[in-house]
């Protein structure tokens, strides 16, 4: 790797197959009943769009070191999506924003790993590089719309500045362009509402600006931080439509960063499932759904109740997330995991390979895949 | 689980209720120009030992009903009867004993415990307010109890809130909630701020409370399959009404009205090869205003256009007729009463329960739904 040849961002000379995860494995898994076909695979112009490689982030705190990001690595292929679906402290947020170079670093800091773009290291970029990549070829879509939009300045202003900044257009021209995404993202009257300020707008309607806002540059990929949690499922249902949809038009890879089942099952190629800084399974997500491989991800599918049918009990986990500055030794889960056995509480499970396109950080994962 | 018993008396009965906060200008001569109907005319009836659901999205007046249930707020107008008795008229001491049968547990595990106060304090501080409910010597035995029974290590009764996780202070909330020993608990939200690993946890120690104590509870929530795995029965509330209600199978799998119908094609199933019936993308349609929402046939899923209207504008009619694709003249003029409509006044079965639409119908919108419809 070291600085390579690829200057350009192009498509590069993505090399080719290296370690770890199934380059843009998403695709059509054999013979799956409900093939997840609208994830069109033509785009894919070869290796994947970003790859994050043994990533390792630790935050210094009062009681101790807590390594938030111990040793992930994923990958995202160009129009696919890839969900990232962890619990509160499980890294999946300081993953994301150590992609996107948003990661505060007097408190975090990162010790290792690579995230690769195109085939370029980011993480050895200077800034002013980084920040032509960050916005233009990278976007990322916030959980809370409404402090993430500065609300002295009207939507316009706001969705013009990428135009004005990053490509240098006159004022006028900048306010056609926000128009012109804002009718992009189905905000209906965006020629009388440009001048709008964010609190004018209701919770779904900010988060279709900020979904304009990220798409304004025509990146290659988004990253979205639980991009409709704040919402009501109606509205929720509106915004994750929308977004798979401009991701199909646009062929565009999504990273989405989330902890609700339920809205992975409905976008996702692709899933990693991180518990305490690490991944603990990873796998086409129709695979996952029907017979997960790591006891984690099982109890989790066990634990939400459904509205299509009524479950006399709600298997529930015991115990709590671990405390990150104190992480249980072997594997994190074995506290709380019902298959645990000696060896889980001394060796730590590596991720390791359960088909062409899985893999799971438990020793027993087979005894997890027979359920 | 097993048969929900169903006493005739009704504990709790709620009737007409109306809250309404007015909106005022002026500083020096105020003058109100409209109100924030919250609550705007809400029946319903809870028996002793029942689950009932409250279910809908933010603004649609569930919060204000749950303070409303317990008298942290005064209703404009209709009433709130416990045992016969309506409790929204009572004399401030004759309230008091009231509220030790009817207690409430809030959302919000990190701010609705007292930082300063320990674990002990907090759920003891009922016996101060009531202190007939256990002599002074057995206190500090009785909180220990209660922490025992909500899964908390006694041990803990000189910890402060902030020494534990969201899942355990839910827990003191609960606890603090018992232990007057109420018959009903008002629950507000109770699992939402929590993992989706300690959510499980908190719901089925609020299922085994119900069945050692006997408790009825009123569920507040927005997440439809929390709702309906934990109640016998199901309201389903929109801007400050309940538009359709019955026991959980028939709202779930049987709902007549179409924003029932839209909510639950909108909850994401956890389960990919559901993912059949979506997306539909309607294209069009104002914030709010005109314009329906797509795909009326088909089991595909419903997406609703626009966001739901301001409580202090509400529209004409009936109240969800601006984001409704069923909405005709009719729906405009004449609001729509909480009754079995009419098509479904003569038959048996789960179609048969109370909805407010002129045009209410069957439609299974949740993929394998009424896999169990039959009764």
């Amino acid at each position: 790797m070291s600085t390579g040849p690829s200057t350009g961002i192009g498509t590069g000379p993505n090399n080719g197959p290296k370690t770890g995860t199934p380059p843009g494995g998403a695709g059509v898994p054999g013979g799956e009943p409900g093939a997840p076909a609208p994830s069109g695979g033509a785009l894919r112009s070869g290796g994947p769009l970003l790859e994050v490689r043994d990533l390792r982030v630790e935050f210094r705190t009062r009681d101790g070191v807590a390594r938030a990001v111990d040793g992930v690595s994923w990958s995202v292929a160009p129009g696919e999506t890839l969900a990232v679906l962890g619990e509160s402290g499980s890294g999946k947020s300081v993953t994301a924003q150590a992609a996107m170079g948003i990661l505060d670093t007097p408190p975090g800091r990162i010790t290792g790993g690579e995230i690769l773009f195109r085939g370029r290291d980011l993480l050895k970029l200077r800034e002013d590089e980084r920040r032509r990549i960050r916005g233009a070829r990278m976007a990322m879509i916030f959980q809370d719309a409404l402090s993430s939009l500065n609300p002295v300045l009207t939507v316009g202003d706001q969705l013009g500045e990428m135009f004005t900044v990053h490509r240098g257009m006159s004022r006028r021209g900048a306010r056609a362009k926000a128009v012109e995404l804002m009718e992009r993202v189905r905000i209906p009257a965006a020629r009388e509402r440009v001048g709008q300020y964010p609190h004018q707008f209701s919770g779904g309607m900010r988060q279709r600006i900020m979904i304009a806002m990220a798409l304004s540059l025509e990146p290659d990929l988004i990253i979205a931080d639980e991009p409709t949690t704040a919402l009501d499922v109606t509205v929720q249902a509106q915004v994750m439509d929308l977004l798979a949809e401009l991701r199909r038009e646009l062929g565009m890879g999504l990273v989405l960063i989330t902890h609700d089942l339920g809205v992975v099952a409905d976008v996702a190629d692709r899933i990693a499932v991180m518990y305490a800084g690490r991944i603990v399974e990873t796998a086409p997500v129709h695979d996952l759904y029907k017979a997960p491989a790591h006891p984690y991800t099982r109890g989790l599918l066990d634990s939400i109740p459904r509205p299509d049918r009524k479950d006399a009990d709600l298997y529930a986990i015991s115990g709590l997330p671990p405390n990150p500055v104190a992480v249980p030794p072997g594997c994190a889960f074995h506290p709380r995991c019902p298959m645990a056995r000696d060896v889980c509480r001394t060796g730590e499970p590596e991720l390791s390979r359960v088909s062409a396109e899985r893999e799971s950080a438990c020793f027993f994962w087979r005894e997890c895949l027979r359920g | 689980m097993a048969e929900p018993t169903r006493p005739a008396e009704p504990i709790i009965e709620v009737r007409d209720l109306h809250k309404h906060y007015p909106l005022t200008r002026g500083i020096v001569f105020r003058k109100q120009v409209g109100a924030v109907r919250a609550v705007d005319g809400v029946d319903l009836d809870l028996c002793a030992g029942e689950t009932l659901g409250v279910v809908g999205e933010s603004g649609c007046g569930k919060s204000t009903l749950a303070k409303l249930l317990v008298n942290l707020e005064r209703p404009t107008s209709g009433a709130i009867r416990y045992k016969g008795e309506d409790i929204t008229r009572l004399s401030a001491r004759a309230l008091r004993a009231v509220r030790r049968n009817i207690q409430i547990v809030f959302q919000d595990p990190y701010t609705s415990l007292n930082p300063r106060m320990t674990v002990g304090d907090i759920v003891g501080e009922p016996f101060e307010i009531h202190p007939e409910a256990a002599p002074k010597g057995d206190r500090r035995r009785r909180v220990r109890e209660l922490l025992d029974v909500v899964g908390l290590d006694p041990a803990y009764v000189n910890r402060y809130p902030h020494q534990f996780s969201g899942g355990q202070r839910q827990r003191i909330g609960i606890a603090r909630g018992l232990a007057l020993r109420p018959e009903v608990i008002v629950a507000d939200e109770p699992v939402s701020a929590l993992d989706v690993s300690v959510q499980a946890q908190v719901v089925n120690l609020l299922e085994r409370l119900q069945q050692d104590f006997g408790l009825g509870y009123v569920f507040i929530a927005h997440d439809l399959s929390i709702v309906r795995h934990i109640s016998d029965r199901i309201a389903v509330m929109y801007l400050g009404r309940i538009v359709e209600t019955g026991r959980e199978a028939e709202i779930c799998d049987h709902p007549t009205h179409p924003y029932t119908q839209a909510l639950l094609s909108a909850v994401p199933v956890p389960d990919p090869s559901a993912r059949g019936r979506g997306p539909a993308w309607d294209g069009g349609g104002d914030e709010g205003h005109g314009g329906g929402a797509g795909n009326g046939g088909g089991g595909g899923r419903i997406i609703l256009s626009g966001d739901v209207p301001s409580p202090a504008d509400i529209p004409s009619g009936c109240r969800f007729r601006t984001r409704c694709w069923k909405a005709r003249e009719r729906c405009a003029g004449e609001e729509p009463h909480l009754a079995v409509p009419e098509p479904f006044r003569d038959v048996r079965g789960p179609a048969r329960h109370d909805s407010a639409c002129h045009f209410a119908e069957v439609r299974r919108v949740v993929p394998g739904g009424g896999r169990r419809a039959a009764e």
